[in-house]
């Protein structure tokens, strides 16, 4: 069971975080013309066409990336006990979160003891999860985000609305507005300026901070390392200048060794910015040594469960795989015309419509599944080859076993099973109905309102039916034939 | 304590649910030790290029950094001046001890060789290992190679033997493990000066990092033998 691993407090909270539902949120995205403007202008897919031509054998590298993964979730656990055997050795702290709550409890705790007032982030997704920020804020430090989108949109009171782009839903006057207000600065709209005063802002932050908080992109099991990759260098400051780092990161990100990393490097950045290769690839093992003039004196990782145990095992497996590159949202249809925050929750695109109901339950995303035209942009751009729409199509059939479904929808589903099993009924019943569509669709042959199902016709017109079934043409050009 | 019982929990649902045999614990952890032994190399890309040295310069140009030759390690202080007084740039510095042996005062470059810190200029360092696939540094940290020299100042400028270059990511972390050991607290694998886009998809050098990252390589290799 996906609940199982929640605290009663984490999943309502999850339940509660969206405004509205998805419908709501969909149609306020489609209206607003900011965030359509914002995704007009957004084309990564376009750097990773450029980027993924110079690899001849892709396909190659992909299928033995998924291997790598595959590797590590077959026996997850001996992986996490190596790379905690290693991270140990080194003298890292390692703890072990099952749930979101725990994820704070842990982290204030370390903050506590350490005597810490002001904490800098690097880019942390599952930090977004447990909304870690709050809790180190209730108990009194200042946290600062440090990636230039999550420092934006933490001034601005906002959720990341893609996984690498947090601020893409924004454009430069947002971002001017935003540093007027809470620099004092005099407003400027020129991106490069706005980079720079965030530069000189931040600058202040990275050296008096006594915390530094990262994500991870994967746990080395070969050297008990801690792996970021970024392009900013606010990674290497957070990991470098504090006098304590923690890593926060899921159990599924244990890679085997150094020369996966190096493979799956060659898709992962290729596949989420074009680049052949991050600005910044960090490896971070334990805390500074002896002699060393920087580093962290305390160095933690905390891994981190909240759900991800319940896929192992099971016909979703495969979606923890994923290295968290963006090429999936990037490339969706659905992604690309209502942004990331209409999914409402941490993860959006395909792979979120994936994780968000397996992480806080099915019953409390029953659009996400549906979020999507299974074209397979995602599963053909996968980086690690995870079968987006066939896990979306899973899902769904979840739903429809579970009950899930809107009561329309699953009366008109058993009503079309029993015509369906009657062969004459049934092509009594569509020859009826195709004359029915028809006159519907009047002189130009399309139907401007259907009912019952009202909201399929706001945005389009329906083709109505020609008249005829197909099994009566096909009957008359058989006769036609003879 | 509540850590180790949740270690214990989650590492007895993993088992649980991959339906793991109990008796099969020490020949899995042998398996996993097997394969962290032999580490093998994945799928790389057909590299059409030869000579490393002349990709890892491109790859430099590539990734927005630039890149100056010298025959000698003798000539890297002028060649440091050249460029710090072409960009009309401070010609204060700090640096990695090893460079201390040579003569930075004939150059008019005013040096300390210590750990950078947040408002110093440009800083100097040497590199463990250099990449030619993807015109990438290779730091690791120790007590005499900061990490901080390569990430505070503006200004970064690298030094490195073309006998450091190597082809792949792949050969850099063989190469390591068979020079050093085990990675030191700090493996930074740097490609060009810091750079963001998360102001409306614009690309701008210099987010938090160095705005320039400069590369001299002094060309150690033999030269080719005449026919």
């Amino acid at each position: 069971m996906t609940t199982t691993a929640f605290a009663g407090g984490d999943a309502k909270r999850a339940r509660l975080a969206p405004k509205a539902t998805f419908k709501e949120r969909v149609h306020d995205k489609l209206h607003d013309a900011k965030v359509q403007r914002a995704m007009r202008n957004f084309n990564l897919a376009g750097a990773r066409a450029r980027a993924i031509g110079e690899l001849d054998n892709l396909e190659d590298i992909r299928t033995a990336s998924a291997a790598i993964r595959d590797r590590a979730l077959a026996h997850l656990d001996v992986w996490l006990e190596r790379f905690e055997r290693e991270a140990l050795a080194r003298g890292t702290h390692v703890h072990w979160a099952e749930t979101h709550d725990d994820i704070n409890r842990i982290v204030v705790d370390i903050a506590r003891k350490a005597g810490v007032r002001k904490i800098i982030k690097s880019k942390s997704m599952v930090s977004e999860e447990s909304h870690l920020n709050v809790a180190l804020e209730g108990a009194g430090m200042q946290v600062v985000e440090t990636d230039l989108g999550e420092y934006i949109i933490q001034l601005k009171g906002e959720t990341p609305s893609h996984i690498i782009a947090p601020a893409i839903h924004l454009n430069r006057d947002d971002v001017a507005d935003v540093f007027h207000e809470h620099h004092g600065t005099e407003r400027k709209t020129d991106p490069t300026a706005l980079t720079m005063e965030a530069r000189k802002f931040l600058r202040e932050h990275f050296l008096s901070a006594d915390m530094g908080i990262t994500g991870a992109n994967f746990l080395i099991a070969e050297t008990g390392s801690t792996i970021i990759v970024t392009n900013e260098g606010n990674g290497r400051m957070t990991t470098t200048l504090p006098r304590v780092h923690v890593a926060i990161t899921g159990i599924e990100k244990v890679i085997p060794t150094l020369e996966d990393v190096a493979c799956v490097l060659r898709v992962l950045t290729r596949s989420a910015t074009g680049q052949s290769i991050s600005n910044y690839v960090s490896i971070n093992t334990g805390p500074k040594g002896d002699g060393d003039a920087d580093g962290p004196v305390e160095n933690h990782v905390v891994i981190v469960d909240a759900g991800r145990s319940a896929l192992l095992g099971t016909d979703m497996q495969e979606a923890l795989r994923c290295i968290r590159c963006g090429a999936c949202m990037n490339h969706c249809p659905v992604y690309q015309n209502i942004g990331g925050h209409a999914y409402g929750w941490v993860y959006p695109g395909p792979i979120g419509s994936v994780l968000t109901p397996n992480y806080i339950g099915l019953e409390n995303a029953v659009d996400l599944p549906h979020a999507a035209t299974l074209c397979n942009q995602c599963g053909v751009v996968c980086p690690v080859r995870i079968p987006l729409p066939d896990l979306l199509r899973k899902l769904r059939e979840k739903q429809t076993d579970r009950g899930l479904r809107p009561w329309q929808e699953r009366v008109g589903l058993r009503a079309w099973a029993w015509f369906a099993q009657r062969p004459g009924l049934y092509a009594l019943a569509t020859r009826v109905a195709a004359r029915i569509g028809r006159r519907m669709g009047g002189s130009n042959g399309l139907i401007h309102a259907l009912p019952g199902n009202g909201g399929w016709t706001v945005e389009r017109d329906l083709p109505a039916p020609q008249g005829r079934t197909f099994r009566e043409l096909r009957a008359a050009g058989a006769k036609r034939a003879s | 304590m509540t850590a180790v019982s949740a270690r214990d929990r989650i590492l007895s649902r993993l088992r649980e649910a991959r339906g793991a045999d109990p008796s099969a614990h020490d020949s899995e952890r042998a398996l996993v030790e097997a394969r962290i032994r032999e580490h093998p190399v994945g799928p790389r890309p057909t590299m059409a290029w030869t000579d490393a040295v002349e990709r890892f310069r491109a790859e430099c140009v590539r990734a927005a950094s630039t890149v100056d030759t010298v025959a000698t390690r003798a000539e890297v202080p002028l060649a440091v001046a050249r460029y710090l007084v072409a960009k009309q740039l401070p010609t204060q510095a700090v640096a990695w001890p090893e460079l201390g042996d040579l003569d930075w005062a004939a150059a008019d470059i005013e040096i300390d060789f210590r750990a950078a810190q947040g408002d110093d200029p440009v800083g100097i360092t040497g590199a463990h290992l250099a990449i030619a696939e993807t015109g990438t540094l290779m730091f690791l940290s120790t007590p005499r190679t900061h990490p901080v020299t390569s990430l505070l100042p503006e200004t970064h400028v690298a030094v490195v033997p073309a006998s450091r270059v190597v082809r792949t990511m792949e050969d850099a972390f063989e190469r390591t493990r068979v020079e050093v050991g085990a990675l030191p607290r700090a493996t930074n694998f740097v490609s060009g000066p810091s750079r963001t886009a998360d102001i409306e998809g614009v690309l701008q050098i210099g987010a938090h990092g160095p705005f320039r990252v400069h590369v001299i390589v002094v060309d150690d290799r033999a030269p080719p033998a005449s026919a």
